[in-house]
């Protein structure tokens, strides 16, 4: 059974439909990449699997249970976790206080404090300072340890190389492996598409909302990526 | 004239500043609120805490704290039953609806309690006072005021900095949705704010109701007076406010001493000041921990 099902899943804004009837599944230690071009609905869905956006109660299922369109608090609880878009850490609050709330809901499981800051040590000399006057890299870094705290067994992860240097994408894709290891499987987001073939065990394309192809990365030649990326 | 007296009497009145500024100052920090009823909510916490101790007949000791309950419980089920429906993004729908609910309540008082000037009892507290020599003396209730205020902003900041709801408030402050993906359910976390903020209203609210007399229609110009002390002290910050409450405390007694008429205006012009040369406040938010 997958880990996570989604089955025929629209999406609006408004009036305005940005998911027509997309279909995914990633598996329990999975790595799934999604890739696509700006406004291809990537991002609109992790929205919906994190309870951000109202979606159809069974077009969703993690772990066997309906969880469209249910809050994102309790979705948190059941165990998805998000590195949002942009890392959006708070700025008011520091490093430090950053993990802490994301084990706000108190789950249970392999991640600490301490394990997050043997994952990323250059977060454990920050710890004082405001999530914010980091680094981007750092920033990115503590996104994902906050998402971590909360002990997830699906982490949804937006963009994480968005703006970074190739050299600090390289860090943090590094890390992920660790994270699959620990029971966490990865939904990823990612607009480079030599990044995504690369860690992910499937990859899903999307095109103006539709799911035009996917496979796993060994099967895809580079101009069937192409059609699906841009139509043919 | 004696201006230490006067400056004195000032500064502890700013204390009562403090706390009127204290709840509003939360609600906007954590919700972005507007709450144009604030200065109402003082006020029916003074009616309330009259009604039981005159009408119920219990001790005031009792009766107080009951009414600070009562209102926490009412600042629970307001946010939950009525303001998070018309929170989002645009401020005007809960500024309306917060309006809307001043002008109800202040006939509800009228038409409940009619149009007559009450008072609290305080057990004495209103005229003893504590002579510190040179002829200067200062009364206990305003003392006790500063006092209250002091600890209640005090432990409003441990409540912010050191447990797991304060850093929920904080976070949700900060970005609402971001904190929705951490777990926290962040309408529930709005009505413990306002919950927290009508507990502290309902404590300035009977201070103020044994220091002077109240009626009806008193809200209006405590909510201007909140208003200015949050402004002075800066936005979000909790100690700006006791800070903003004593200048403009201050400000209104130096006004008082020179001709009784411009008080009021001395504090306006205070505040009027801070607004042009440092919009931001005195104290403007910080930012990390």
């Amino acid at each position: 059974m997958s880990l996570l099902a989604v089955d025929r899943l629209d999406a609006f804004y408004g009036d305005f439909q940005a998911l027509f009837g997309v279909g995914l599944e990633v598996g329990e230690g999975e790595i799934v990449a999604v890739i696509g071009a700006n406004g291809a609905g990537k991002s609109t869905f992790l929205r919906s699997v994190a309870g951000l956006l109202a979606a159809r109660r069974d077009a969703i299922v993690f772990a066997g249970q309906p969880i469209g369109g249910a809050p994102a608090h309790t979705i948190v609880g059941m165990g998805v976790a998000m590195v949002p878009e942009g890392r959006k850490l708070f700025p008011s609050l520091s490093v430090e206080e950053n993990l802490r709330i994301g084990a706000y809901r108190g789950r249970p499981g392999p991640w600490t404090l301490d394990r997050v800051w043997r994952l990323f040590p250059r977060l454990a000399e920050r710890r004082r300072v405001s999530g914010t006057a980091m680094s981007g890299g750092e920033q990115q870094m503590a996104a994902i340890g906050r998402a971590l705290m909360s002990n997830p067994r699906l982490m949804l992860c937006d963009e994480i190389s968005l703006g970074l240097a190739p050299v600090v994408v390289r860090e943090l894709y590094a890390a992920l492996p660790g994270v699959v290891a620990e029971g966490c499987s990865l939904l990823v987001i990612e607009q480079d598409i030599g990044q995504a073939l690369r860690i992910a065990d499937r990859v899903y394309c999307f095109q103006e909302g539709r799911v035009t192809l996917a496979g796993r990365p060994a099967e895809l030649t580079r101009e069937r990526i192409a059609a699906a990326y841009f139509g043919a | 004239m004696d201006w230490v007296s006067v400056i004195l009497e000032g500064a502890l009145l700013g204390g009562l500043y403090a706390l009127f500024a204290a709840g509003l100052s939360l609600a906007f920090g954590i919700m972005r609120l507007v709450n144009l009823a604030h200065g109402d909510f003082i006020v029916v916490s003074a009616y309330i805490a009259l009604f039981l101790a005159q009408t119920v007949g219990l001790h005031p000791l009792v009766a107080y704290p009951l009414a600070v309950a009562i209102m926490g419980l009412v600042g629970f089920l307001l946010q939950r039953g009525l303001l998070n429906r018309v929170m989002g993004d645009d401020i005007m729908p809960p500024l309306l609806v917060t309006f809307g609910i001043s002008i109800m309540l202040q006939n509800l008082l009228l038409q409940i309690f009619s149009a007559d000037t009450r008072g609290l009892v305080g057990g004495g507290l209103q005229t003893a006072s504590l002579a510190l020599g040179h002829g200067i003396a200062i009364g206990w209730l305003p003392l006790l005021t500063m006092g209250v205020a002091v600890a209640v902003i005090g432990a409003l900041q441990l409540l912010m900095v050191r447990t797991r709801l304060g850093l929920a408030f904080r976070a949700t402050s900060d970005d609402q949705t971001t904190a929705r993906l951490m777990g926290i359910d962040t309408r529930l976390i709005y009505a413990v704010a306002m919950a927290v903020a009508l507990v502290v209203v309902a404590i300035a609210g009977i201070l103020f109701a044994i220091r002077t007399t109240f009626d009806p229609a008193s809200g209006p110009s405590r909510l201007i007076f909140a208003f200015e002390a949050v402004i002075i002290g800066g936005m979000g910050s909790l100690w700006g406010t006791l800070v903003g409450g004593i200048i403009l405390g201050i400000t209104q007694a130096i006004g008082f001493a020179l001709s009784p008429g411009i008080g009021l205006l001395f504090g306006h012009l205070a505040f009027l000041a801070v607004l042009v040369f440092r919009p931001q406040g005195l104290f403007p938010r910080t930012r990390g921990a």
